[in-house]
């Protein structure tokens, strides 16, 4: 097929972004849409020109690296994928699209379609774990936990960071990102110690970095590779309101 | 070259308790006045910088990814294994030791597999109390699956994301130390080489790879956890930034390489579709346990595959191994893939895969249990090659995963330069010449956790704490060669791009040093790939400048790297004259055309010594003893 590109080229994070047209001509629609970028890169090299910069590493939907929007939806029209895992197939022949970074304060362009994500490792290193010391841990079966417990607290663990839901939301928010990490561990017995701290460092770490606050869009859950819930976010606000009257 | 492994006399069971007894301990006080550095945020390295940390080292973490958690560990899908023996099956440490020392066809060292056997147990304790989501029973315990190479279910689970859990509790732990001061991050950050001082590994030179800056870092040890090298094969199922720069470049100052033609191709991935095509995906191996393999009988035969009658199919692995079937073990399973298509019995568009057929699972269990076993499965493969399983079969054909080789190390992990040590994927210990389905996140978290912090404190503590100077002039030196490299490669400013040559070489290596192997294919490999490279630095065509964000750039020195270290690979390959595991040589196989082993003359470890890009390597060996399991031929019949 034959396609017409209109990618959002920036060569660094001071200098004016635009869109550059490309035309991507005999693309096989079984190629993945980050083999289709492959492809006119590889043709910009053998004219002397820049490749279009993006991120991507798995290839497979789990690392989180990839990320694009296209046509306006973060991670392209197909449901529940990262941009890696969408073909070629979904297009037609002819087709014009649009291809642009993540667009949030907390994510400032590095590089076309690359963006700093590094707001989201602040967020982790001030809460995002549960304290437990290599060695220090009890036998395994210890601490049973319920199956639709740890069910649920898979469901938020699967999120892979890729930052979709922030450039999906119209305030730039983390709180999908926030909520299925707090959720995580929040659900889990070994999290109840640090539990009410956890949720009041993370989401103070999150105003700092300049996100969004939620206004219930769900455009995040829309978006997200991984069809996170935003149930998440209400469950989060339970644990924030509580903590927040809680005195220590 | 010193190759004694220092492993710790006595009988196996005592040799890890005893010898952490022996081992030179730092003074708490004393810890925050050495520096160590960790390349990789993987499983290992996360799980290492992390430790080191809470004990109270100045770490530092190196990842050329954005953040430490995107390290390609993420992308393991069955499980992870352990000898808890929780299903009362009959499991124990010993039986986890003899399967992992057999699977490995009997090229590993034992003491080393049995102290990761006796730890499996403690990862799994540690990952839990990290909130690690593992799969549970109705009663809230831990489930285990059972996995290939094993008769007990010891493998605990994520889902279909273990990996990815397991690396997100070490990524966590990271994080907390991050967040603490004690491990400072330097994500985007690509180690170009390392750096010695008097012999000993004193720091590396890195590259920012938003900036270009090239700079120094110095440290009292060096730890590199910078996973395998599949990527020589161009296509694997690996990520795409996966490299053998890290390991290379230290070899290149003298660590010896550790048997480096031992690679696993793991038979159920996605074939390619096409020569766009930019990695290869994994199918869960689980797949077999319900899936029947099979080709047409005649060649050539381009009917689709439900056209095709029952007495026209080859079920070969059926044919062949009757009582293991579908579930042979993963190196005879490809290898046997690779000879039906070979004979010009595959399948697809492009006549590259085997069938893998759930028809009569359906019919037998019904769709509904299909579906529950391996619904995201087949959603997957219906989502990459545009077919709906259900209805034909999957395609499927062997991909390079997961590379045995590595740098060698001695029972303290250590390489044959001091200071410089070597964990998870990117040592060559515990494998030998196959890896076990669910051990190579096991091996990993070992090392990271458990075995690493104990065993760097006593070099430190033999080192003493006297201050490393950045400023020292093997530092300037070695950054002034990275730098250049770098502007070479810049000023080639030929015609072709850097991935036609990772194409070329990976075909190249994928055709004489892939699943199977002969002399004159490794000789005609080692003619080429000298002059490939040469042609490389002749005419490839990175655009760009050095002092800038350049993928190119990345991709091309990540690329001449493998260029010298494939003939290492054809070269190991080639001397090793007999069958084993992984590595099949064609000329050594027994009359049913299974891999014949010569324990007599085989049975070491080959760890080579650099001597030159285009030089011979020179080969030392360490000899294997196996004391505790007898040594066996494998039989799958």
């Amino acid at each position: 097929m034959d396609l017409i590109l209109h990618v959002w080229r920036q060569a660094s994070p001071a200098e004016k972004g635009r869109f550059v047209r490309y035309e991507a001509k005999d693309v096989s629609e079984h190629a993945s849409f980050l083999e289709m970028l492959d492809i006119v890169n590889e043709r910009l090299t053998e004219r002397a020109e820049e490749p279009i910069a993006f991120e991507h590493d798995c290839r497979e939907g789990i690392c989180g690296s990839c990320g694009i929007v296209i046509n306006g939806y973060a991670h392209g029209p197909q449901h529940g994928a990262a941009t890696c895992q969408l073909h070629m197939r979904h297009f037609s022949d002819g087709d014009e699209i649009w291809i642009e970074p993540w667009r949030a304060k907390a994510f400032p362009v590095i590089k076309d379609l690359v963006v700093d994500r590094s707001a989201f490792d602040r967020i982790m290193q001030v809460g995002g774990f549960i304290a437990a010391r290599t060695g220090s841990a009890p036998d395994a079966n210890a601490i049973p936990v319920p199956k639709d417990k740890a069910d649920l607290a898979m469901d938020a663990a699967a999120c892979i960071g890729c930052g979709a839901c922030v450039a999906a939301c119209p305030n730039a928010s983390a709180m999908l990102f926030v909520s299925a990490k707090v959720c995580h561990l929040g659900l889990l017995p070994q999290g109840q110690p640090e539990r009410r701290e956890r949720v009041l460092r993370m989401i103070g770490q999150m105003d700092a970095e300049g996100f969004g606050s939620c206004t219930n869009h769900a455009e995040c859950q829309a978006a997200c590779p991984k069809e996170i819930s935003v149930d998440f976010i209400a469950r989060l606000n339970r644990d924030l309101f509580g903590a927040a009257l809680t005195a220590v | 070259m010193d190759l004694d492994p220092r492993v710790p006399a006595g009988p196996i069971q005592d040799k890890w308790d005893k010898h952490r007894f022996e081992l030179k301990l730092v003074n708490p006080a004393n810890k925050r006045k050495y520096d160590i550095i960790v390349v990789g945020s993987g499983l290992a390295g996360a799980s290492a910088a992390a430790s080191l940390g809470e004990l109270g080292y100045n770490v530092r973490c190196f990842c050329y990814q954005d953040s430490a958690r995107r390290a390609h560990s993420i992308a393991a899908q069955g499980g992870i294994n352990a000898a808890k023996n929780y299903p009362n099956d009959g499991d124990s440490i010993w039986r986890l030791f003899f399967d992992t020392v057999k699977g490995g066809d009997f090229r590993s060292r034992e003491a080393n597999v049995y102290r990761l056997a006796q730890l499996s147990g403690n990862i799994i304790d540690q990952c839990v109390a990290q909130g690690v989501p593992f799969a549970r029973e109705y009663g809230g315990l831990l489930d285990n699956r059972s996995f290939g190479g094993a008769q007990v279910s010891r493998t605990f689970y994520a889902r279909g994301q273990t990996g990815q859990q397991l690396l997100l509790g070490a990524y966590q732990a990271l994080a907390r130390q991050v967040g603490a001061g004690a491990v400072k991050m330097f994500p985007r950050t690509e180690m170009l080489d390392v750096v010695l001082v008097d012999g000993e590994a004193r720091g590396i030179v890195v590259r920012d790879l938003v900036t270009g800056k090239v700079s120094s870092h110095a440290a009292h040890a060096v730890v590199l956890a910078t996973g395998g090298y599949a990527n020589a094969y161009f296509l694997s199922t690996n990520a795409k930034g996966c490299n053998v720069t890290a390991t290379w470049r230290a070899h290149k100052r003298g660590a010896a390489f550790a048997n480096p033609c031992f690679t696993q191709i793991h038979p159920t991935c996605i074939p390619p579709s096409g020569d766009y095509q930019s990695k290869l995906t994994l199918m869960s191996e689980s797949l077999r346990n319900d899936g029947r393999i099979w080709v047409p009988k005649q060649r050539g035969d381009n009917r689709a595959a439900n056209d095709i009658p029952e007495d026209e199919r080859d079920y070969y692995l059926e044919r062949l191994y009757p009582s293991f079937g579908n579930l042979t073990p993963r190196d005879i399973a490809s290898r046997r893939a690779k000879e039906a298509v070979d004979e010009g019995r595959g399948v697809g568009p492009l006549a590259n895969g085997v069938y893998l057929d759930f028809r009569d699972a359906i019919s037998r269990l019904g769709r509904n249990v299909i579906e529950e076993r391996y619904g995201n499965l087949f959603e997957m493969y219906e989502r990459i090659t545009g077919e709906d399983p259900y209805a034909v079969p999957m395609r499927i054909y062997p991909a390079p995963h997961y590379t045995m080789g590595g740098l060698w190390v001695d029972y303290n992990l250590m390489s044959t330069v001091p200071g410089l040590f070597v964990i998870g994927e990117a040592n060559f210990s515990d494998h030998g010449a196959n890896r076990l389905g669910a051990s190579a996140l096991m091996q990993g978290l070992a090392d990271g956790y458990f075995i690493l912090p104990y065993t760097v404190g006593d070099y430190l503590a033999l080192t003493g704490p006297s201050k490393v100077d950045p400023e020292h002039s093997a530092f300037g030196g070695v950054e002034r060669e990275v730098r250049e490299r770098s502007e070479r490669l810049l000023a080639v400013n030929g015609n072709r791009t850097v991935d036609t040559f990772h194409r070329e070489l990976g075909n190249l290596m994928w055709e004489r040093c892939g699943m199977s192997r002969d002399r004159k294919g490794l000789e005609q490999a080692l003619g080429r790939i000298p002059a490939l490279r040469d042609e490389f630095w002749q005419d490839v065509r990175v655009p760009g400048k050095g002092e800038d964000f350049n993928q190119s750039l990345e991709k091309a020195g990540r690329l001449a790297d493998f260029l010298e270290f494939a003939e290492l690979m054809c070269q190991d390959a080639l001397d090793r004259e007999e069958s084993c595991g992984g590595h099949f040589r064609e000329e050594y196989q027994t009359p049913e055309g299974e891999a014949q082993r010569d324990d007599e003359r085989f049975a070491y470890v080959a760890a080579w010594e650099f001597k030159g890009v285009g030089c011979p390597p020179t080969l030392h060996k360490e000899p294997l003893t196996f004391e505790y399991v007898p040594l066996s031929q494998r039989s799958y019949k």
